[in-house]
């Protein structure tokens, strides 16, 4: 099972276990982890589970409608934004950092 | 009991939430997050775990998802939050005493509560017709509805939804992309009158065509036909037969206030609540689909109290009504906004377009492309963005700021919408 951890704004880790398949987003939003609201519940309609995926974790390429819609995150987006219900979970250990806030 | 009796045995019951899906769930969590140690019981009649309904009539009936993975939280999550979660219990009676409340379900469980929040949410409305309960015919509310659906589609080639709204359409939409010929009714002169224009309305119908749906507007249902139990088709007003092998009715939901009515509670289209979520009682909260609440959007001229049906409103309100319930300061004031997918078209909804008195278009229907921005007295006020998210983005942000656009450049679409927008609001005028 990879485990994904989540970096808060102000630098608070949570591990969680995830399962293959599942998203970055869900994974977080199942188990309570604060710092993603997700209010679409993944249809990719709010940007309300913005992260920035850290150095080492790796996904594919962004599509893009998800490009438009990181335009429209509460917090501004950087190089490594992402929309955390776009990110599947393979194999492999994740790291994202949350930011300060979503809505 | 003593009065001193009764509110020591409520002290140390916490709070009861009636109703655990979106509202009910997000109200416990925020009482969580906002420092609450007491005890939290999260009722509910449904046998699930709490879940999010949307995918059910979108990706849960292409088979793209299973009801597990629309869980909301692990049931890790419920313990280790210390949030008792109860399924499978229908609360049928409540009352109130000085500090705190009894609520008895269907199977004889007590549960006594010290504050009360109320998110029972909504029923689809049911029609009358002769035929309503054939096999086949069905509603979607529940995921109990939906697998149902999912599995009478399976071996369908007819699709007839009744009612040209949301859920409705998307549902048809989904059908037609599987192959199965897909007709809808709809009672009005045009689709999702509640809640888009008539340009949109338009652009639907156009879109839903093109795309093989047959829709019938100022249709007449006037019964449902069946064979050996099963719904064979539904017969209109002129006589004609629309074949079916199954049959969605999707008119709408009514909230669900019996237990407020039991308390006594102000009722309107809904539980009436003020703008910290607050009941007429002055005691209970109530939250999500099941609750009236005043516009939290400045428009005169618009209605001055409506009810959302909306995942968005669910959670704002969810989260007011915990910090109510603590006797924190708490206010609905968020801009509302609402998503739809029908099939590969995107529709975004942000802010409320009631009251508006101008609309500019900007980019072609036709290119399945475009938005309509709604305006009153020069200021925007909403916006249905269709496959269009940049636009939806800047229109959300700009409202939530309390910024503008200017009517005479929205329709521009060589700018992009973030671009026009102006700090300063115009000046209303009136
Ligand atoms: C198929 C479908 C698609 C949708 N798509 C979208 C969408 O794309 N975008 C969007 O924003 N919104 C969408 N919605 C609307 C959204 O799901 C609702 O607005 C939201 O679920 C409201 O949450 P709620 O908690 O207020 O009510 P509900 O979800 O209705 O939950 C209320 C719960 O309370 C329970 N309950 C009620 N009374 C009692 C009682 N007496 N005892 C015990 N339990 C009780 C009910 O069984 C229910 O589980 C959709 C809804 C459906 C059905
Ligand atoms: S959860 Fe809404 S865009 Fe990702």
């Amino acid at each position: 099972m990879p485990s994904v951890t989540y970096i808060s704004a102000t630098g608070r880790e949570t591990a969680v276990a995830g399962f293959a398949g599942d998203s970055v987003m869900e994974t977080a939003v199942r188990n309570g982890v604060p710092g993603i609201v997700a209010e679409c519940g993944g249809s990719l309609s709010c940007a309300t589970c913005h992260v920035f995926v850290c150095a080492g974790s790796v996904f594919p390429a962004m599509e893009d409608l998800e490009d438009d819609m990181l335009d429209g995150t509460a917090i501004d987006r950087e190089e490594n934004s992402r929309l955390s219900c776009q990110l599947k979970l393979g194999d492999a250990d994740i790291r994202v950092a949350t930011p300060e806030t979503q809505v | 009991m003593t009065d001193t009796a009764a509110s020591a045995r409520h002290a140390s019951l916490g709070t009861l939430i009636i109703g655990n899906c979106q509202a009910g769930v997000q109200l416990a969590c925020s009482l969580r997050e906002l420092g609450d140690t007491d005890p939290i019981v999260l009722v509910g009649e449904e046998p699930h775990a709490p879940y999010q309904r949307p995918p059910l009539s979108k990706a849960f009936l292409k088979g793209e998802i299973t009801a597990d993975s629309l869980t909301f939280r692990t049931h890790d999550f419920y313990r280790e939050h210390n949030i008792e979660l109860v399924t499978r219990e229908r609360i049928v009676s409540i009352s109130r005493d000085g500090s705190g409340g009894t609520a008895v379900a269907e199977s004889g469980r007590r549960f006594d509560f010290a504050r009360l929040a109320l998110t029972t949410g909504a029923v689809p409305r049911q029609i009358p017709f002769d035929g309503s309960e054939l096999e086949g015919v069905g509603y979607l509310r529940t995921a109990t509805d939906a697998t149902q659906l999912e599995q009478a589609l399976g071996s369908a080639r007819k699709l007839v939804v009744v009612g040209g709204g949301f859920i409705g359409l998307e549902v048809a939409a989904g059908a037609r992309v599987a192959g199965l010929t897909v007709t809808v009714l709809e009672a009005a002169p045009r689709l999702v009158g509640r809640a888009v224009s008539e340009q949109t309305s338009e652009f639907y119908l156009q879109a839903h065509r093109r795309r093989g749906t047959r829709v019938v507007l100022n249709a007449q249902v006037v019964r449902f036909l069946g064979e050996h139990d099963r719904v064979t088709g539904v017969e209109l007003g002129d006589g004609t037969v629309v074949p079916a092998d199954v049959v969605l009715i999707g008119v709408g939901v009514i909230p669900r206030t019996e237990l407020a009515e039991q308390l006594g509670l102000a009722i309107d289209n809904g539980i009436v609540v003020d703008g910290s979520a607050l009941c007429s009682d002055g005691f209970t909260v109530a939250a999500g689909d099941c609750a009236n609440l005043p516009n939290p959007s400045i428009t005169p001229g618009g209605v001055a109290r409506l009810r959302l049906e909306s995942v968005q409103n669910a959670i704002e309100q969810g989260k007011v009504a915990a910090a109510t319930l603590l006797g924190l300061p708490a206010e609905y004031s968020t801009v509302p906004w609402f998503w739809s997918d029908q099939a590969d078209l995107k529709l975004q909804i942000a802010g409320l377009s009631g009251g508006h008195d101008q609309i500019v278009l900007r980019g072609e229907p036709d290119s399945e492309k475009f938005s309509v921005l709604y305006y009153r007295a020069g200021q925007l006020i909403a916006a249905d963005c269709i496959n269009k998210p940049l636009d939806f983005i800047a229109v959300r942000g700009a409202l939530n700021h309390g910024q503008n656009v200017p009517a005479d450049l929205a329709g521009d679409v060589t700018i992009p919408l973030k671009k026009l927008v102006s700090a300063a609001p115009a000046l209303a005028g009136k």
